[in-house]
């Protein structure tokens, strides 16, 4: 291990990959401000650019600066001016803006960096010491089990929906799964379901399903809805930057609990940012007593914290599956992994056996990362902040042009815009109906590794015996199905007690 | 019926044509034989596609939370306040830019397309928005062609 953190020092404080953190912070920084785009789309944007500097390690490098600087742009827009960029920076509005109305906007992105800055170096830390013990454990996984592997990651997406919602995001999962479908066939590669279209044959091209998917519908809601994220009022009262001992002692054990807590949410696969940042914030909300609770949503330094602590925690955490097993635990690390990918790496346990450099050099590059960012946003927040009153009416034509390039370049195939439109009316059309569109993106991105794997046991086996015959693909399979089956089961048990109890008066 | 039962309809027939497709799939002839077939796993998820929208269609709307989605919550009921005129004019200026971006050339078709989107919105200072656009396509045509090195036409078909 000693050796590979070694190597990874090498790797990550090379001139070149120096440079690409300090980049990818910034334009992160700079994109995630920006209402509408969060760390999803950046990093679809800045794929394209990875790839061609076709150094996995540097590639991965200045992607991984983008996400940190991206859900920290995001907090900037959500304290400053009420517009979350990113989803996992929702949690930090509640007590952000509150603060910034108050006229302690520069105290509230203090605290915000500060403890981002935490919950960040922490999870990297963790990561050090939780990623090689994963990953020996995953060495034993063949194709199998990767399969039942697959399944928990998509069944564990849809348990975390939300109440009503799982069967929605199954649905959309298998949409992704179906989409995966279409290009080559497992094993043979034939062409398969192109309707005859050589554009199809290739597949969807996944940078232009996720712009698709998340950036389009972004961009279609601002024109929608222009008081979506009102680019008003900026920087106008960025004064108070200090924090005080006091202020210090009080937020100290809400950032230790929460960089832990993020932390493990963030290694679960399907859990991330979003829900680490909202379950920190309402475990806070618990802990805290008497007038600490009442100042909850009313500028509590508290309640900025919690979700500032457990995002960049969860963001260091969803590293974990992504490096160790090959699985992304959210979105992002869904386009990730397509970027791996495509950079001609496979993450998986031989990742740190077969290309330790990459493995370690990242990590390494995010303490870096973080140590950037602190000097990043302490000094340079009031200039920072200007961006966003940029007019609507300019911002909105470059997101929409972003978008259509990044897609373009991808493949240099006008066919592949067309695409895009199509693709992005449809997925603002199923985000009107409330359905979620990130299982669709990580149920697309993992369909074809997990036919690949089931074909490959099913043609081991010569059947489908593997599945009860190996203890550990019936274990993972059953808390698959488990992890579907038990919160509906929760949820309607609930409901039948409540029933109960009011016909029982 | 709310929007998100009628996707679930209309995705119950994708999911059917979808499964006919995959039944009908031509196998190689040496594939035949085999355990797992190319068309295995889509018959699965079409069957599976059929159940999930069912279960969307048939369960009557629970209360969701809504804490997840604050971002992306939307009201229908408000969708006549929304500018949907806009939204479509932009989508169209999209699908013509993605025509027109081959034969009429990367710095010209993205001038107008963001002149273009902008005026949609009601930009009216064209004294500022052009100049704005132009330099904005300059600088992405050379990052793309001249630093990533991904070659994109920039002049119209009848210039080059």
């Amino acid at each position: 291990m000693l050796e590979g953190i070694l190597l990874g020092l090498q790797t990550a404080f090379s001139i070149q990959n120096l440079l690409l953190v300090v980049a990818g912070c910034l334009i992160g920084t700079l994109i995630g401000m920006l209402p509408g785009l969060g760390p999803m789309s950046i990093i679809a944007i800045m794929i394209p650019v990875a790839i061609t500097i076709g150094d996995p390690s540097a590639a991965l490098i200045l992607l991984a600066g983008v996400y940190y600087g991206a859900i920290f742009g995001g907090s900037t827009s959500s304290i400053l001016i009420n517009a979350p960029g990113v989803a996992g920076t929702v949690a930090t509005s509640f007590d952000g803006y509150p603060m910034a109305r108050q006229g302690k906007a520069g105290k509230a992105l203090t605290i915000a960096a500060v403890s981002s800055f935490a919950g960040g170096t922490v999870g990297a830390i963790l990561l050090m010491g939780f990623a090689p013990a994963l990953s020996t454990v995953a060495l034993l996984f063949h194709s199998a089990e990767y399969f039942a592997l697959m399944v928990v990651g998509l069944s564990a997406i849809a348990a975390f929906a939300g109440t009503g919602k799982v069967a929605k995001a199954l649905m959309m999962t298998v949409i992704g799964l179906i989409l995966a479908t279409v290009g080559e066939s497992a094993l043979f590669n034939a062409p398969r379901f192109t309707m005859g279209l050589q554009d199809l044959q290739s597949g969807f091209s996944f940078v232009t399903l996720a712009m698709a998917l998340f950036a389009l519908p972004e961009a279609l809601y601002l024109v929608l809805d222009p008081k979506r994220g009102s680019s008003s009022g900026g920087s106008a009262a960025i004064k108070e930057l200090g924090v005080t001992r006091d202020e210090i002692k009080t937020i100290a054990p809400v950032v230790g609990r929460q960089s832990i807590q993020g932390f493990l949410i963030g290694v679960m696969p399907g859990a991330g940012a979003t829900i680490a940042s909202f379950l920190g914030y309402a475990v806070e909300r618990n802990i805290a007593k008497g007038a600490d609770q009442e100042a909850f949503g009313k500028g509590s330094i508290k309640g900025l914290a919690a979700p500032e602590t457990a995002n960049n925690a969860a963001c260091t955490g969803s590293f974990v599956p992504l490096l160790t097993l090959g699985i992304p635990g959210s979105g992002t690390t869904a386009i990730l992994l397509g970027a791996l990918i495509a950079l001609n790496v496979n993450p998986g346990p031989r990742l740190m056996i077969d290309n330790p450099s990459i493995f370690w050099a990242v990590i390494i590059s995010m303490y870096i990362g973080n140590v950037v960012l602190l000097i990043l946003n302490l000094p340079l927040i009031p200039y920072i902040a200007r961006l966003l009153t940029v007019p609507r009416n300019y911002l909105i034509p470059f997101i929409l042009f972003f978008t259509m390039i990044g897609a373009y370049i991808g493949q240099n195939n006008a066919t592949e815009l067309l695409l895009l439109v199509g693709l992005g009316v449809c997925a603002t059309i199923l985000r009107f109906a409330d359905y979620p569109l990130a299982p669709l993106l990580i149920g697309f991105i993992l369909g074809g590794m997990m036919e690949n794997n089931f074909a490959r046991a099913v043609n081991l086996t010569d059947g489908i015996a593997f599945m009860y015959e190996r203890p550990m693909t019936l274990a993972l399979l059953i808390i698959g199905v488990l992890l579907i089956v038990l919160p509906a089961y929760r949820r309607r048990r609930a409901r039948d007690l409540q029933k109960g109890v009011a016909q029982g008066d | 019926m709310a929007l998100d039962k009628w996707i679930a309809v209309i995705f119950i027939v994708i999911s059917l044509i979808y499964g006919y497709a995959s039944y009908t799939y031509p196998l190689l002839p040496f594939e035949r034989n085999m355990v797992f077939l190319p068309n295995t796993m889509p018959l699965v998820l079409s069957v599976l596609g059929i159940i999930f929208a069912l279960i969307i269609v048939l369960t009557p709307k629970a209360k969701t939370d809504g804490e997840g989605d604050a971002l992306g919550s939307i009201n229908m009921s408000q969708l006549r306040e929304y500018k949907v005129g806009q939204a479509l004019a932009l989508i169209g200026a999209m699908i013509l830019y993605a025509v027109a971006l081959r034969p009429v050339g990367f710095i010209a078709a993205t001038t107008l397309f963001l002149v273009g989107t902008g005026w949609i919105l009601g930009e009216r200072k064209l004294h500022i928005m052009i100049p704005v656009a132009l330099v904005g396509t300059g600088i992405i045509w050379f990052l793309v062609e001249q630093a990533l090195g991904i070659f994109l036409r920039p002049l119209p078909w009848f210039l080059s």
